[in-house]
């Protein structure tokens, strides 16, 4: 069979090698994970499955139930963002296909999609798919993985056309305060980019306010927000999220959708309309819950001396593998570890240039596992590197 | 405030977390937390400390009753004086004052199922302001205190995901 150039050319995830290896070995802690531990709040669950026994299983609209729309645009308003349900909305299979329809329905070829670095794997493959280039642009531990005005300039994010990130981050757990948000904002502004910002960890934000670039002066009429139901409320099986932009953003979005998905889950809208009527207060704990566990592994690592940036959202630190030989080799830490202590951890390097010399650690697992996770790598560091 | 707070959800979760762990959990100082747990006791918010038992798991036979308990006041007696009597029998594991069709709700412990209703019939019973008791057995248990026993935690993630 003839596969595309442009697919043949695409390398498959670096996460995937990983994943193989790990798969090899029994009894593995993992801390490789990109999901919640938690299972969907049960109100949210039984709002499925009622929806099902009511045989509620066509197509919806293809932006999504007008309820669950208007339920999105009251959930927002909690950071200060303001969209039309009917307009301005569009219900989505996951942030993963709201930024592949967001990508096919702004970039022409050749069109320059800067992202930080290191950066969500899927963003470079679904820029390229969509006949983009993508256009690093490096931030660093010394910056806690921040983006900035400066960054953008020196990479050369001035030719670009859109700006695509995650904050609070996978996968380092950094956040952008809105000082830094400013920076991004007036950069954007100058020279008229298109940001498509992913916010799907925003519930997640420890020890401060979540803020939206979207309302920064300004910024509104150049920006799509991506959130969704995978993270907040630990619902990534159920594949559903939203984007919110200005209304012309959203028509030739949903021009894309409606050919290619038609629409979002049915059961998993039902599921998503009942989590945002019902359970804040679920959320709200698995917050803490995470927040615990995050200063716990952030406690052990420093301890163990693996310093980490200052990881205030999401749920992953992103410590720095010690030197060996002069040399910081995440790939051949993350490989040992696995094969002498069992442990799964993700080499930084899966998330491109930047990640390198450093390893991303989910926290989202027990806290027993947590604690054995950690005494394990600690016995590791001390004893095998 | 809110440590406090935080540290008793923590407990709440499991008793049993070590103070070091939790002084990481929390960014305290683990003689920090040593304090806090002091003040929550010492101001009585923290009563103790209980393991939560499947007795279905164990080869121990154990029997437990919910008591409803109707009771008749007047000048001299109140729920508190009734509600002190009773609690003085280890037997009893629980009393509640309750809204509804009853007053108290207790629930009872013992070896067996005969020993709690003897227990029943010959102290509470008796006890000259109690007017009526009903007796609920408890067959199965399928939750206690927030822990589900179906033991359905398996986790069945990835074991890596982007």
């Amino acid at each position: 069979m003839r596969i595309s150039d442009r697919v043949a050319n695409t390398p498959p995830s670096g996460i995937r090698k990983f994943f193989e290896l790990v798969e090899e070995k029994e009894d593995v802690i993992s801390l490789s994970v990109g999901e919640p531990d938690f299972a969907a709040p049960w109100a949210a669950r039984e709002a499925g499955i009622d929806s099902l026994e009511r045989g509620r299983t066509s197509y919806t609209t293809n932006r999504g139930r007008r309820d669950l729309r208007e339920a999105i645009a009251a959930h927002v308003r909690r950071y200060d963002l303001d969209y039309d349900p009917a307009e301005e909305i569009l219900v989505t299979t996951g942030v993963s296909e709201g930024m592949d329809v967001a990508m096919r329905a702004f970039l022409d070829p050749g069109d320059a999609v800067a992202m930080p670095q290191p950066t969500y794997i899927s963003y470079p493959a679904t820029a390229r798919f969509a006949g983009g280039e993508v256009l690093p642009v490096p931030t660093s531990p010394e910056n806690d993985f921040r983006l900035s005005y400066d960054a953008l300039a020196e990479a050369g994010a001035a030719e670009a056309e859109t700006l695509v990130y995650c904050y609070p981050n996978n996968p380092t757990g950094a956040v952008m305060p809105e000082a830094d948000l400013r920076e991004v904002a007036e950069f954007a502004r100058e020279h008229d980019l298109t940001v498509l910002a992913d916010e799907i960890y925003a519930a997640l934000t420890y020890g401060g306010e979540h803020v939206s670039i979207a309302t920064l002066p300004g910024m509104r009429e150049r920006t799509v927000v991506f959130n969704g139901f995978s993270k907040a409320y630990a619902m990534t099986g159920l594949r559903l999220g939203y984007a919110m932009g200005p209304p012309e953003a959203i028509e030739a979005m949903n021009r894309v959708h409606q050919y290619v998905m038609l629409s979002a889950p049915t059961t998993a809208q039902y599921a998503a309309t009942e989590a945002l009527r019902s359970c804040d207060d679920r959320v709200a704990e698995m917050r803490e819950a995470y927040n615990r566990r995050r200063r716990f592994v952030l406690s052990r690592f420093s301890e163990m001396g693996l310093p980490c940036t200052d990881a205030r959202g999401a749920f992953y630190v992103f410590p720095q593998v010690p030197p060996r030989d002069g040399e910081r080799d995440d790939e051949a830490f993350a490989e040992a570890l696995l094969e002498s202590k069992s442990v799964a951890v993700v080499p930084g390097r899966a998330f491109g240039e930047g990640g390198d010399g450093h390893l991303r650690v989910c926290y989202a697992y027990a806290m027993d596992d947590l604690r054995e996770a950690m005494d394990r790598i600690e016995a590791f560091v001390r004893e095998e590197w | 405030m809110d440590e406090r707070r935080e540290l008793l959800s923590l407990l709440l979760e499991d008793a049993r977390t070590d103070t070091a762990d939790i002084a990481r959990q929390l960014d305290l100082a683990e003689e920090e937390v040593e304090a806090l747990i002091d003040d929550l006791e010492s101001a009585g918010v923290i009563k103790g400390y209980q393991a939560i038992v499947d007795w279905e798991a164990t080869d121990r036979d154990h029997a437990r009753a919910i008591v409803e308990l109707n009771v008749e006041l007047d000048r001299e007696t109140s729920y508190v004086d009734i509600a002190s009597r009773i609690v003085k029998f280890p037997e009893v594991n629980s009393l509640r004052l309750v809204s509804g069709e009853f007053d108290f709700a207790a629930e009872v412990e013992g070896d067996s199922m005969h020993t709690v209703s003897t227990f029943i019939a010959d102290r509470i019973a008796p006890v000259p302001e109690i007017t009526q008791t009903v007796t609920h057995f408890i067959m199965t248990s399928y939750k206690e205190r927030g822990i589900a026993f179906d033991g359905d935690d398996e986790d069945d993630r990835l074991s890596v995901s982007p």
